[in-house]
């Protein structure tokens, strides 16, 4: 800072310390705004546990089906923690379903065919995503195809390629003790409740010692009860889920035990935890919203967009292997359809029901993981009461839908008050 | 006045394909002072921004800075010598706030991790030092800016690096007239700063109001480079539309305007 003559007077704006009262207005002023954020993913789980813990009190309710959510939702989760990073510079992979399923397939082909062990498999599984991600991302970016053709042309011949790794439709089993586990074990209580004290702790460190930071340096922060409100809320949500879990859920204790934190929990904590800290806190992450936000712009600031373009498919085709590898954990086995049917829908609306816009430059990871719990829960819900498969495509297609014109409204709230 | 100018263009030409778009085409930019470069539609002046900043490669000439002969040969040459462009359309991102639009592709870090709060005291700073009291936290998204705020960030962007040359295309071109007088003041405050400033404007008014040169091309070639103080309004315009303007202006024209009014008007300060 030499040619400039910067006056040393403080931050440009000055603003009045804020308080708890200000915070909250703040947050009502941005929801006004049309910056709603996850409010209508979180304000949906409430009412949709609601009305189903009135409607099967006892079933949905219990601790068992509590657990089955994790697993059954697991799959769904990770591909749309992939698609995330799609939808953030306005793309679409339409792939990520049958993406996950061909990565499947190689890991079923490789563990049990094969017979080599369970880490070569998982390697060969992401490898194979990564590879199909490459090449989807190379077709986007250098080529210059829509994305929505790429990964239409990717869905179809992904499909194919899973019919022929499958010698035409039969299944292949998969037994391997640890790949089994990802979805059908569990930690031990004593192993679930370290983990949560840990991801608490871990969260009030970051939370407080960047507190700690901006006020060491003079800048605005939220109040310090916020901060701790935050924390607060984390342990009591985590606290309880952990609680819930470790209860005894097996039908008959005296065959077999049955509690503790599916394993598959932790998978995902994990790398919701990583891709926030590469969306939120890289350079590269920031560069991701900045394309997404306005490409020419980001050219002209020195990123190098095709790269990142490309990066990101390659994120959710490898994301989406993940997917299928838990998927091929649950079901023990991995057949034609494996990544199919709903599977692709299911991801795409948990990401854009979570919050994450189609249009590009707004969303996060976690909107994957609460998206993703608002699509379990519906399947899970109304399967509980009954409900044929049709009504539940129906339920989650009319979810999506309300999803998206939030999205598409709250979009056009911020283009309205944004030129004020 | 500083003996040597920051920015000085010789002899420059820039032909795309048959079409030449800036012929043997001369400029000088001076440290503390605000250039006004002026011209009709098609007379080249993106060009030669362009040029500057390392976007089009030249066909011939030369280009000193700081009296040294340099190679502007891509945008990130013409960054490292200190020039920056802000552009006509802005070039912000709409979903990222101030702060993070300020440091956009040259972004602080400690390790792998961004270092915001060192990014927000630097961007606070700056515009501090350009005295900016308009904005009311830098942790807001662009998109709720207004128009003037808006061009005062991309300013303020180009400004924290250290810059020594700030070219502005047309910054108050989509403005109203009070956030235009914003902005004026701002491209003032930058030259006072000691910045070179090349402003590229259609209006007259911002010219007259913030200028210390100005310089006028005629269908690619600089037909003067004069002191704002030394010429008037009229003067101008006949510049931009005509390329001559008594004795200032083209000299080998075919002929056939009447040089009897030449000697009437001697401007000094006239060139070429």
């Amino acid at each position: 800072m030499t040619t400039t003559a910067v006056r040393k007077d403080g931050p440009a704006a000055v603003t009045p310390p804020p308080t708890i009262g200000g915070h909250a207005r703040t947050y009502l002023s941005r929801v006004r705004g049309g910056d709603v954020g996850a409010l209508p993913a979180v304000l949906g789980l409430i009412v949709l546990c609601t009305v189903f813990a009135v409607m099967r009190p006892s079933s949905f309710l219990s601790a068992g089906n509590f657990a089955n959510l994790f697993t059954q939702g697991a799959a769904v989760t990770l591909i749309a923690m992939g698609l995330v990073f799609v939808l953030l510079l306005g793309e679409i992979d339409l792939s990520a379903g049958f993406a996950s399923g061909v990565c499947a397939a190689v890991l079923a082909n490789v563990v049990t065919v094969l017979g080599y062990p369970w880490w070569v498999a998982v390697l060969a599984a992401i490898a194979t995503g990564l590879v199909i991600g490459t090449t989807l991302g190379m077709l986007v970016a250098k080529i210059g195809i829509p994305s929505f053709v790429v990964t239409l042309a990717g869905f179809l011949a992904f499909q194919g390629i899973v019919l022929m790794l499958m010698k035409e439709g039969t299944n292949i089993s998969v037994r391997d003790e640890v790949l089994v586990a990802i979805s059908n074990r569990n930690l031990s209580p004593a192993l679930g409740w370290a983990f949560a004290v840990l991801a608490v702790a871990g969260y009030a460190a970051v939370q407080l010692l960047r507190h700690r930071k901006r006020v060491a340096r003079g800048l605005i922060t939220d109040p310090i009860a916020v901060v701790a409100l935050r924390i607060v809320g984390l342990a009591v949500i985590l606290g309880t889920a952990v609680y819930v879990l470790n209860l005894e859920r097996s039908r008959n204790v005296l065959i077999s035990s049955l509690k503790g934190v599916p394993i598959v929990v932790p998978i995902i904590a994990m790398l919701l935890v990583i891709w926030t800290f590469v969306l939120q806190r890289t350079s590269y992450g920031r560069h991701i919203y900045a394309v997404g936000g306005n490409r020419e712009a980001a050219r002209r600031a020195g990123i190098e967009v095709d790269r990142i373009r490309i990066s990101v498919f390659v994120i959710c085709s490898s994301m989406a292997a993940v997917g299928g590898i838990v998927a091929a954990s649950r079901a023990n086995s991995v057949d034609p359809n494996t990544g199919g049917s709903n599977v692709l829908l299911y991801a795409v609306g948990a990401a854009v029901i979570g919050g994450t816009s189609l249009f590009g430059g707004k969303g996060r990871v976690f909107d994957a993981v609460l998206g993703g719990a608002v699509v379990a829960v519906i399947d899970n819900g109304m399967g509980l009461m009954g409900y044929s498969a049709g009504v539940k495509y129906v339920v989650t297609g009319v979810v999506l839908m309300l999803a998206a014109s939030v999205d598409a409204f709250s979009r056009r709230r911020a283009t309205a008050t944004g030129t004020r | 006045m500083s003996a040597t100018p920051l920015l000085e263009l010789r002899g420059i030409d820039k032909s795309f394909g048959p079409v030449q778009v800036l012929r043997d085409v001369a400029l000088t930019v001076h440290p503390g002072e605000v250039t006004a470069l002026v011209g009709d539609n098609g007379a080249g002046k993106s060009t030669l921004v362009k040029c500057i900043s390392g976007i089009h490669p030249t066909d011939a000439g030369e280009v000193l800075f700081n009296g040294e002969p340099v190679h502007i040969g891509s945008p990130r040459d013409a960054a490292a010598l200190g020039i920056e462009v802000v552009y006509q359309d802005l070039a912000l991102c709409d979903n990222l706030d101030i702060v993070q639009n300020m440091f956009l592709g040259r972004e602080k870090r400690s390790g792998i991790v961004l270092d915001e709060p060192t990014m927000e005291q630097l961007a606070a700073e700056t515009l501090a030092g350009l005295s900016v009291r308009t904005v009311t936290s830098l942790r807001q998204h662009v998109s709720s800016l207004s128009g003037g705020q808006r061009q005062t960030v991309a300013i303020a962007k180009a400004v924290l690096w250290n810059s020594k040359l700030v070219i502005l295309d047309e910054p108050t071109a989509a403005l109203g007239v009070a956030q235009t007088a914003q902005v004026l003041e701002l491209v003032r405050r930058l030259a006072d700063n000691g910045l070179a400033v090349v402003l590229i404007s259609h209006n007259m008014n911002d010219v007259f109001a913030v200028s210390d040169r100005i310089a006028a091309l005629y269908l690619g070639q600089m037909v003067a480079q004069v002191k704002t103080t030394d010429i008037t309004h009229a003067q101008v315009v006949e510049l931009i539309t005509a390329g001559r303007s008594g004795a200032l202006g083209l000299t080998t024209e075919t002929g056939s305007n009447g040089d009897g009014t030449q000697p009437a008007d001697s401007i000094p300060g006239g060139l070429r």
